[in-house]
C-alpha cells in the first residue's frame, strides 16, 4: 500500500486532511441553529451565509479538485484548448448575475431548497420538476465520483496505493456531512482555499524561477507541440478549434449554475447583495484556475511523465498525476504536502455539497412528491441526510467498481444534459411564454441530440506519420466535427451547445403546437413582484395568511 | 391589511432593471471571440498574449460586474 512514500510530505497531508475532518465535525454548532432536523438548517445552512462564507463556498464548490487536476492535465496534453477553462470562468458571472438573484429572490418568497422546486411551482407540472430532478441527479453523481479521482491522483503521486485510504477519506466526508450537511463544506472551504491561494501562488513564483523563466516554460511547450503529430495542439488555438473553443467556454458557462450543488451555494445566501457582491468576487477563483492551467505547460518544462507511463507498452499513463507530480519533483517535503493537501482537501468541499443538493433533489422532488407527500421538517431532513450517504456510496463504488473512465465520460456528458434544464429553469424565470408540455417535448429532443451527438465523437490519438488512430469509438470528447452535418470543413462545435439549440427550437415549436391544440398551460404558484423579494420581505412559510 | 398596501404597492413595481446591466456584456465580447486574441505575441514577461490577455480579462469581468453591483444596489 505504502511504497516509496516521503514521511514528510505524507505526515503533513495526513495532518492537514485529519484537521479538516474534526473541522467537518465541529462545524454542526457553528452558527448553531435552534434545530437541524429542517431542510432549510442541514440542506442550506440556515439560508443565512453572509458574502464571505458565500465566497468561500462558492468558490470551493464551483472550483473542483477535479477542475485542479484535469485542467493542466488538459493544457499538458493539448495546449491552448485547455485554457478554455479561463473564459469559461469569466463569462458565467456576468450571464448569470441578473439570473440568479431572481431565482434566490423566488427561492426566498416561496422555500425552495432545490430547482425543481421552482420548476414545479412556475409550470404547474410535477413531470417536469422531475425531469429536472433526475437531470440534476444524473449530472451530480460521476461529478462526486471524479472528486475521487482527484484525491487518487495525488495519493498515487505520495506513492500510497490500494483503495483503503480513499474508501477512509470518503467514509469520513461521508459522516461529517451526514453530521453536519452544509455547514460542514462551508468551514471546510475557508481552509481548503487558504491552502490553494497560498499553493498556486507560490507555485506560479517559485517554478517559473527553478525552470529558468517563462520563456523557457512556453519554449519547451512549443516544442513539445511542433513534434507532436496532432495538428489540433498548440500554445495558441489551431484556426478551426476557435470556434469550439468558444462555444465550450459559453456552454460551460450556461451550464455551470444549472449543477444543483452550484444553486444550493446561491441559495443559502443571505440576501441579494450578498449574490451580487459574489458575482463581481468570484472571478479571483479564475484569475487562480488560469495559473494552475499554466502548470501544465511547467510540466511539461520539467520533464514530468505521468504516472503509469510506459512508452514502450504504448502507455499513454494517467494524465492527471501531472500536477501532483510537478508538485512533488519542485517542492521540498513539507510544502509539497501542503501542496497535496490543498488538492485532496478541495475534493472535500465540492463532493459534500454535490451529496447535499442531490440528496435535496431526491428529498424534495421523488421523495416527498411520490413516496410520503405528508412528511414533516424533520422526515425530509432525516430523508436528505440518508440520501446523501447512498449517493456518496454510490460514488464511492463507480470509481473502484468500474472504470474511473465511465465516470469520466459521464461528467462529459453530464454537462451537456444539465444544460437541457436551461428553458425550463433559467428561461422560467423570465417567461411563462412556454408550455409546459413544450418543454417536455424540447428537454427530450436536447438530451437525445446530446447523446447521439457525444456517442458519435471518438477519441483520436496520432501516429508518428500524423496518421489518426481511434483510441475510442465513441463517448471520445465533447467537440462535434461540424463534418457530422455534411459540411466541408474541419471545425468543431461543443456538443453541449448544439444540444441547446436544438432543445430551445423544440421547445418553441411544441409551444405553439400545444397552444393551438389547446392543451392546458399549468398553473403559476408564483407572481411577478416574488421575483424582486429581498431578505426582509415576508415568506410564505412565516407568514401563512398571505398565501392565497 | 389596509396599512399594507403602500409597501406592497411598492413591492410590486419593484423590478432589475436598469441602463447599467448592458455592461455586463463586455466581458463576454471580449472573451467569446477568439480570433481577437489568439496569437502569440506580444507576449509578458514570455507568456504569449492569448494567456496573458484572457487572465488580464478577469479584470474587465470583475471590474463590469462590480460597477453594476454598486450601480443597482438599492
Amino acid at each position: 500500500m505504502f511504497d516509496d512514500v516521503d514521511v514528510v510530505q505524507i505526515t503533513v497531508f495526513t495532518v492537514l486532511f485529519v484537521a479538516v475532518s474534526v473541522l467537518g465535525f465541529v462545524a454542526a454548532r457553528w452558527r448553531r441553529a435552534e434545530d437541524l432536523e429542517h431542510l432549510d438548517e442541514w440542506g442550506l445552512g440556515g439560508r443565512s451565509f453572509g458574502s464571505w462564507i458565500t465566497w468561500f463556498l462558492i468558490g470551493g464548490d464551483l472550483y473542483t479538485a477535479y477542475t485542479f487536476v484535469a485542467v493542466p492535465a488538459l493544457v499538458f496534453g493539448a495546449g491552448a484548448i485547455g485554457f478554455f477553462a479561463v473564459p469559461y470562468t469569466i463569462v458565467v458571472y456576468p450571464i448569470v448575475f441578473l439570473v440568479l438573484i431572481r431565482l434566490w429572490s423566488v427561492s426566498h418568497v416561496h422555500g425552495f431548497v432545490t430547482p425543481a422546486d421552482f420548476v414545479r411551482a412556475r409550470h404547474g407540472s410535477s413531470t417536469l420538476a422531475l425531469l429536472v430532478a433526475v437531470t440534476g441527479i444524473v449530472a451530480t453523481m460521476p461529478y462526486i465520483a471524479l472528486q475521487l479521482v482527484g484525491i487518487e491522483a495525488v495519493l498515487k503521486a505520495m506513492g500510497v496505493t490500494g483503495h483503503v485510504p480513499i474508501i477512509v477519506a470518503f467514509a469520513i466526508l461521508a459522516a461529517y456531512t451526514y453530521n453536519s450537511g452544509l455547514r460542514a463544506p462551508a468551514l471546510i472551504a475557508f481552509v481548503k482555499d487558504a491552502l490553494i491561494y497560498v499553493v498556486i501562488i507560490v507555485a506560479v513564483i517559485v517554478i517559473p524561477y527553478k525552470l529558468g523563466g517563462w520563456d523557457a516554460i512556453f519554449g519547451a511547450a512549443e516544442a513539445k507541440f511542433a513534434a507532436s503529430p496532432n495538428p489540433g495542439d498548440g500554445v495558441v488555438l489551431a484556426g478551426p478549434a476557435q470556434l469550439q473553443y468558444a462555444t465550450l467556454a459559453f456552454g460551460s458557462a450556461l451550464a455551470l449554475f444549472l449543477y444543483p450543488h452550484s444553486i444550493t451555494g446561491v441559495l443559502a445566501s443571505r440576501d441579494r447583495n450578498v449574490i451580487k457582491r459574489n458575482m463581481a468576487a468570484l472571478p479571483a477563483y479564475s484569475f487562480i484556475l488560469g495559473l494552475l492551467a499554466l502548470l501544465g505547460y511547467m510540466a511539461i518544462k520539467a520533464g514530468v511523465v505521468p504516472i503509469g507511463f510506459d512508452a514502450a507498452a504504448g502507455e499513454p499513463g494517467d494524465s492527471n498525476t501531472i500536477v501532483p507530480v510537478l508538485f512533488d519533483q519542485m517542492f521540498p517535503s513539507w510544502f509539497s504536502g501542503v501542496a497535496m493537501a490543498a488538492i485532496g482537501i478541495g475534493a472535500l468541499v465540492p463532493a459534500a455539497i454535490m451529496s447535499i443538493a442531490a440528496a435535496n433533489l431526491w428529498t424534495r422532488n421523488i421523495y416527498v412528491e411520490y413516496i410520503n407527500k405528508d412528511a414533516t421538517p424533520k422526515q425530509e431532513a432525516k430523508s436528505s441526510k440518508l440520501a446523501s450517504l447512498v449517493v456518496k456510496v454510490g460514488a464511492l463504488l463507480a470509481i473502484l467498481g468500474l472504470d474511473p473512465q465511465f465516470s469520466i465520460d459521464l461528467q462529459l456528458i453530464g454537462g451537456i444534459i444539465i444544460l437541457q434544464t436551461l428553458p425550463a429553469v433559467a428561461l422560467g424565470l423570465y417567461t411563462r411564454w412556454f408550455h409546459r408540455w413544450g418543454l417536455i417535448a424540447g428537454w427530450a429532443a436536447g438530451m437525445a441530440f446530446g447523446f447521439w451527438a457525444t456517442y458519435q465523437i471518438p477519441k483520436v490519438a496520432f501516429s508518428p506519420e500524423g496518421e489518426p488512430i481511434i483510441l475510442k469509438e465513441h463517448f471520445g470528447g465533447s467537440g462535434l466535427p461540424l463534418t457530422e452535418f455534411g459540411l466541408d470543413t474541419t471545425v468543431s462545435i461543443y456538443a453541449g451547445f448544439l444540444a441547446l439549440v436544438v432543445n430551445l427550437v423544440v421547445c418553441a415549436l411544441a409551444t405553439v403546437a400545444f397552444r393551438a391544440s389547446k392543451v392546458p398551460d399549468g398553473d403559476d404558484a408564483t407572481k411577478t413582484s416574488e421575483y424582486f423579494a429581498d431578505q426582509d420581505d415576508p415568506r410564505l412559510r412565516d407568514l401563512p395568511e398571505i398565501v392565497h | 391589511m389596509a396599512e399594507h398596501q403602500p409597501e406592497a404597492a411598492k413591492r410590486a413595481e419593484r423590478s432589475d432593471h436598469s441602463p447599467w446591466n448592458w455592461l455586463l456584456l463586455l466581458p463576454l465580447i471580449a472573451t467569446l471571440y477568439p480570433p481577437l486574441y489568439n496569437r502569440e505575441s506580444p507576449d509578458l514577461f514570455g507568456i504569449p498574449f492569448f494567456y496573458w490577455y484572457q487572465l488580464a480579462a478577469i479584470a474587465i469581468g470583475v471590474g463590469s460586474t462590480l460597477v453594476v453591483y454598486r450601480m443597482t444596489r438599492r
